[in-house]
């Protein structure tokens, strides 16, 4: 992960520290490096693991982890978010190597990801759905008819990452967890930037639809 | 007899068995019709923003997903998953509606799509089928089963009495020198029947497929008549497609008059289609009358 600043810095300027305020950076990490079982060679791979990014907000994290595994060149960091830069403020799927879905809406991955992890389990495909979402974007109706139906459906192979910063207008009393729990999904609670914690959470056996709500603390 | 609607039903089921591609996600209604125990039939409950996720999801595992509701739930209120997750995904899918503009009147506004194939309009890449009979729906739909583009198919209760070839383009069924017709879908039957008591002198063309517009088809059967003035009737949002006759007749002065659903008024009857069709002018004798306004001298 030593790169990540570096990688970072080709897209923020100036902004030194900004990488390390980045609420997704630490997961993506982890995921990429030791979770998902996906590489530049194997994007297309049916069997592949698929991670859909909900939260498309803030993408530099996702675009330097996918420059520093390969997915992107380097150079095109420079100059993102340009005419005709393949980056933008919200990935684009269809313009960007190794994106699973094009986000910036709030409210679309975790539906999605339902999709697609049904298409994988008929295809009797051994590869898995991550999405990650945001403890803001929960609010959107449309993850609470996704957390109902994977559950109903026994949707096991998808597993939902809920950045928790904090960032709901009204917060989730109760927890987020227990929203993914009473729809009878398995549910961990971590700290989103210790990545021991992220790694053991990720790679825990379930046999059911699994929700990861990582903590993360607000900061800068 | 056979509905459209069971005619999409059956040309569905005949297939999913064989071809391993093709999925169906429903929102509950018409979910008893298709093969639940097939694992590639998913019913996700009342909820349609996710039926169109799971949709996209199921496409971008490689699957060809039918998708299938009443009209206004399958595209007024999951819209922007249809332009996002469908069309901005770059995916494909069978989008296949039922209720159309106002088949139910009795259950009111709630009910009611006439605006459907205008929001279609807004998004790109979309191929849109506005059967006028069962026996269209069965070779649209295998057609758009086989493909991997994206599809919107527009069932009603409301049909010709006979079915007519659905190829790419318009079908003509008269020939005039006054002017050109095109109708739509459902529209046929009364478009014929109120030109032939006008004694209108008119060319029309049949329409079960509006998206894309048949430009070519239209240009051509312009070019036959001696005045470029065209009637486009519809059975949804007058002047859905009005845009397309501007921009095929851009290059010649014409006139174009657009019949449809009107626009002005929020209808707060029930009553039966046909009422319905009264109050909207798209009954024999509202269409006859336009006929007659439009195409004279």
């Amino acid at each position: 992960m030593q790169r990540i600043p570096e990688l970072f810095a080709r897209m923020a300027g100036d902004e030194k520290h900004e990488w390390a305020a980045a609420s997704t950076i630490d997961v993506l990490w982890v995921l990429y490096d030791k979770v998902l079982n996906v590489t530049p060679a194997t994007v297309a791979d049916p069997d592949r693991d698929r991670f859909l990014l909900s939260k498309g907000h803030g993408p530099m994290a996702y675009y330097a982890v996918l420059a520093e595994k390969g997915f992107i060149e380097e150079s095109i960091l420079d100059d993102w978010t340009s005419w005709d830069s393949p980056l933008g403020q919200h990935p684009d799927r269809v313009l960007v190597n190794g994106v699973e879905i094009s986000s910036g809406s709030l409210g679309h991955g975790l539906p999605i990801a339902v999709g697609t992890a049904i298409g994988q389990r008929v295809a009797g495909s051994r590869g898995r759905t991550f999405v990650l979402v945001g403890d803001g974007e929960l609010d959107e109706g449309s993850n609470h008819e996704a957390i109902a139906v994977a559950s109903r459906l026994g949707v096991a192979n998808l597993i939902t990452i809920v950045i928790d910063n904090r960032s709901a207008m009204y917060g989730w009393p109760g927890g987020i967890a227990q929203r993914f729990a009473v729809e009878g999904w398995q549910t961990a609670e971590i700290d989103g930037r210790d990545h021991e914690a992220v790694f053991t959470a990720l790679t825990a056996p379930h046999d059911r639809p699994y929700a990861v709500v990582a903590k993360i603390e607000k900061s800068y | 007899m056979t509905t459209m609607r069971q005619a999409f039903v059956k040309a569905v089921n005949d297939e999913i068995a064989a071809d391993p591609r093709i999925a169906v996600v429903t929102a509950v209604i018409s979910s008893n019709e298709f093969p639940q125990e097939n694992e590639r039939v998913v019913d996700v409950g009342i909820r349609e923003q996710t039926m169109v996720g799971v949709a996209s999801g199921l496409a971008l595992a490689g699957l060809r997903p039918v998708v299938h509701s009443y009209a206004p739930f399958l595209v007024e209120r999951p819209y922007e998953q249809i332009k996002l997750d469908i069309g901005h995904q770059d995916v494909g899918a069978v989008f296949v509606s039922i209720g159309a503009s106002y088949d139910d009147p009795a259950w009111g506004r709630t009910h009611q799509s006439p605006g459907d194939v205008a929001l279609f309009d807004t998004l790109p890449g979309w191929t849109v089928h506005v059967p006028g009979h069962p026996e269209e729906v069965t070779p649209l739909l295998q057609r758009a089963l086989k493909d991997d583009n994206r599809v919107y198919v527009r069932l009603s209760l409301h049909e010709n009495t006979e079915p007519h070839p659905v190829g790419e383009g318009f079908t003509t069924l008269r020939h005039g020198k006054r002017g050109v017709v095109v109708a739509v879908g459902p529209m046929l039957d009364r478009v014929l029947k109120a030109v032939e008591c006008e004694n209108a002198d008119v060319t029309v063309l049949y329409a079960a497929t509006v998206r894309p517009f048949d430009s070519d088809g239209l240009r051509k059967a312009v070019q036959d008549t001696d005045h470029a003035d065209v009637m486009v009737v519809e059975p949804y949002l007058e002047g859905t497609s009005s845009h397309l006759v501007s921009e095929t007749l851009q290059q010649i002065p014409h006139r174009v008059r657009s019949v449809g659903v009107k626009r002005h008024a929020e209808l707060r009857n029930y009553g039966t289609a046909e009422d319905h069709d009264a109050a909207h002018d798209l009954d024999v004798v509202g269409l006859g009358s336009a006929v007659r306004s439009f195409f004279r001298g």
